[in-house]
């Protein structure tokens, strides 16, 4: 049995940790994952988890925390956003070459400077490289079930890696949808029980952890976490058809909408998708053959998977929702682009920063898109801005 | 009663031999003897900030270190050590370990992880209570990096970036005082020592710290040879220098109440602690009889401070 | 399974893990020394002193809480005991004479 419910972003995902009930919970507020922690602590204070909430005073102690618990024996979650997550950037990094199925909800948001606390994708981005899986979420609905499939996928032994749970700021975060929850004892069942191999806890064998890691070892522990993250990708999609038995809602590494022949496609994450099959809908009314490739799976990233989806459109837009501030397009874009050019796909494929500091990404914005794809004459200006005030 | 030789032969040393710390430093002695503070049937997790400690006890596929033992970077000892409390906690809350076994949590971590880099994160943890003891062995510099300046060096040191220059004569700044500041937290247990007299205050404060509920704080003084510039030999010798001229007063707050546990007899001026170092050196030059003065005015400062305060709260 | 420089990353710990508690005594620090401490039976008192001070752990107490000879396997030479000794029962020699 499914509860129907509506429910905001942030209370989806604080529901989801609570239905998971984890042992250790470590966060500090930044807007807007902010209410993710406030919730949580309600839970832990009313007893209604068996969680020790750790109410850190950093980020950075957030994420420390989250190692010492989870390398502990211990199941750790922790939420947050923008530089909160620049913050434990250091500690981003330990956590997944210490090898600790950490889950994060990450609420994005820009990263400072100038500050702003509204939605973009540039937190998220700058850690994309750091050894993590990361899920990215389209609805209040996406998120939840991502948070509930995450520790399968991140403690697998084959994975054994920390994975971030993202959603948009505000955007989904913060706005109140119809959500399908399951039941607290059939996320149970389908999560499990945490069992590590080994752990600091276990006194019978003390280990250490952490070396230091010198010239003949590092490379091949580096080697390993590539290793996993490779695993990463079967082990998602045998969750996903576990999740699919449990609710019937289906996941793959990344949802097509009407791809079968689109000729002119849009890729893009979170939210944004939902506009873009909005548009899609009224395009193809009037014979416009417009699709959409939204992620899902950022990391590991579906490189060859990409590549053959986007194979038979006639022109590509990738849409990042972060600011580029180099001259070889944005995150999204190089990682698409150059699954591409690997497997031979030659489309021509233009770059749009959008979205950024939470500027509203209206319909008509992406009409303007699927307009520049079917009137696209040349390459000689791939990098575009969406929604920028110009002269 | 402290007998130093039923405690080492009875105690084995939880950490062991084949560590690469430099031949004669202060701090290999001080963390074994700590750990011996713990009870046999007591299991310890160590988290560790990164520094000399870390990178010659732990160097991949070699550990020093016969309890569990985590290091995860330079600043985040404590908060890393309060995750893996919080585990414990909820994990014997569900009855998911023995309840009649005890696991001790003890962070180790030098001057640069503790006063500087990892105050922020020690301080969150100490006010949080995490039941667990943070050990600070202070060397008074960055010496793992090649012995920079730090908030715990003492006035005028020359260190490589507050050399002894002919404009500015090593490091201009007090030292901050870190055992005060953590008294501050309003801990049940702060605690000040040194290796010194065979290790009684040491020991018996380490016992104290490790088997008090709550979050404790120890400072402990870890002389380096390289550092401090004296012979390797003469470990035990800065050590007493450092108590008997009252440089590193042995005191303990229990609850807010000052004990000094130690009181010189007769208290040696502060350039006999200063004179064997290399880094005090430029002091003793002609001219500079000034600099040795304003140290002495500093110890006397704070040891005055220091017995009053001790009477104050004993009232 | 024993680690070394050789080891191909499919066998190495996963995250680095050292899974033999306190395996460092399998790596001899003693080649580090230039001075040697000798240890003179017939002059020590058994007091206590020199044992906690070492850095190395290099000298032995047994059950009966006596000192034994030196572990020159690790002992760095550093001199700390010779200095602390009340009874001049331990010398420095220069290595290898």
């Amino acid at each position: 049995m499914s509860i129907r419910e509506r429910l905001s972003g942030n209370e989806a995902t604080a529901f989801a940790m609570k239905q998971i009930n984890p042992d250790v919970v470590a966060a500090f507020p930044i807007t807007p994952s902010t209410e993710i922690p406030q919730y949580f602590s309600t839970y832990v204070d009313n007893g209604e988890v068996d969680t020790e909430f750790v109410a850190v005073e950093s980020e950075h102690s957030a994420m420390s925390a989250c190692i010492g618990a989870e390398a502990a024996g211990a199941r750790a979650m922790t939420a947050t956003s923008a530089n909160g997550l620049e913050y434990m950037w250091e500690m981003v990094q330990i956590a997944s070459s210490m090898r600790l199925p950490i889950v994060m909800a990450l609420v994005n948001r820009a990263i400072s400077g100038p500050l702003n606390i509204h939605s973009d994708h540039s937190d998220a981005m700058a850690v994309r490289d750091s050894g993590w899986i990361m899920l990215f979420s389209e609805t209040n609905q996406e998120a939840y079930d991502n948070m509930i499939m995450a520790h399968r996928i991140a403690e697998n032994k084959d994975v054994l890696l920390p994975i971030m749970v993202c959603q948009d700021g505000f955007i989904t975060s913060h706005s109140i949808e119809n959500i399908e929850l399951i039941e607290t004892e059939d996320v149970r069942k389908f999560v499990g029980t945490y069992k590590p191999e080994h752990y600091l806890l276990d006194r019978k064998n003390p280990i250490s952890m952490g070396p230091m890691d010198l010239q003949p070892y590092l490379f091949e522990h580096k080697r390993q976490q590539w290793e996993a993250m490779k695993n990463a990708k079967q082990v998602i999609l045998d969750v996903a058809k576990d999740f699919e038995k449990l609710t019937g809602r289906k996941y793959d590494l990344f949802e097509e909408y009407k791809m079968e022949d689109a000729e002119y496609v849009i890729v893009c994450m979170n939210s944004t998708a939902g506009t873009v099959k909005n548009v899609i809908d009224r395009l193809r009314a009037n014979g416009v053959k417009a699709g959409l490739l939204k992620i899902r799976v950022f990391r590991p990233f579906p490189v060859n998977e990409i590549a053959a989806s986007l194979s038979k459109a006639k022109a590509i837009a990738v849409l990042d929702k972060t600011p580029i501030l180099n001259l070889t397009g944005g995150p999204l874009y190089e990682d698409v682009t150059s699954a591409m050019f690997v497997q031979n796909v030659n489309v021509p494929t233009i770059n749009y920063s959008y979205g950024i500091g939470g500027r509203d990404v209206t319909e008509k914005q992406i009409e303007i898109v699927y307009n520049d794809l079917q009137n696209l004459k040349d390459m000689s200006n791939p990098f575009r801005f969406l929604g920028l005030k110009s002269k | 009663m402290y007998n130093v030789k039923e405690i080492v032969a009875n105690r084995p040393s939880r950490f062991s031999e084949g560590h690469r710390m430099c031949a004669g430093c202060g701090a290999p002695p001080v963390a074994r003897m700590i750990l011996r503070a713990v009870k046999p049937e007591d299991h310890v997790v160590v988290s560790n900030a990164t520094g000399c400690m870390e990178v010659s006890t732990c160097i991949y596929p070699y550990t020093s270190w016969t309890d569990s033992y985590i290091h995860t970077a330079f600043e985040c000892a404590a908060s890393t050590e309060s995750g893996v409390e919080a585990a414990y906690k909820s994990l014997k809350k569900q009855g998911k370990l023995p309840e009649d076994e005890n696991t001790k949590f003890i962070c180790f971590g030098g001057d640069g992880g503790t006063y500087d880099i990892g105050i922020q994160a020690l301080s969150g943890a100490m006010e949080r209570g995490h039941d667990m003891t943070y050990v600070c062995y202070d060397n008074g510099a960055y010496m793992n990096t090649g012995i920079q300046r730090s908030s715990a060096t003492p006035q005028f040191a020359d260190t490589t970036t507050s050399p002894a220059g002919s404009v500015i004569p090593g490091k201009m700044q007090v030292r901050k005082d870190l055992t005060e500041i953590m008294v501050s937290h309003h801990l049940p247990y702060v605690a000040q020592t040194a290796a010194y007299m065979n290790f009684k205050d040491l020991y018996e404060k380490a016992e104290k710290a490790i088997y008090t509920k709550g979050a404790k704080f120890l400072n402990v003084l870890s002389p380096c040879p390289r550092g401090w510039g004296y012979p390797t030999e003469d470990l035990m010798k800065l050590n007493k220098l450092a108590v008997e001229t009252c440089y590193w007063p042995m005191y303990e707050v229990e609850n807010g109440v000052y004990h000094i546990t130690y009181k010189p007899a007769k208290k040696l001026p502060v350039e006999e602690f200063l004179k064997p170092q290399k880094r005090f050196k430029h002091m003793f030059k002609p001219g500079n009889e000034w600099m040795i003065e304003k140290f002495q005015e500093e110890v006397d400062k704070r040891w005055n401070e220091l017995l009053a305060k001790e009477e104050m709260t004993n009232k | 399974m024993e680690i070394n420089k050789n080891t191909p990353w499919q066998d190495m710990t996963e995250g680095g893990v050292i899974y033999d508690a306190g395996n460092s005594k399998t790596f001899k620090t003693g080649d580090w020394r230039s001075r040697k401490p000798v240890f003179d039976l017939e002059k020590c008192k058994q007091c206590g002193m020199c044992f906690p001070v070492c850095p190395e752990n290099a000298i032995p107490v047994n059950k009966e809480q006596k000192r034994e000879d030196f572990n020159y396997d690790f002992c760095k030479g550093c001199g700390v005991c010779s200095k602390v000794c009340p009874f001049g029962a331990i010398t420095m020699k220069e290595e290898g004479k």
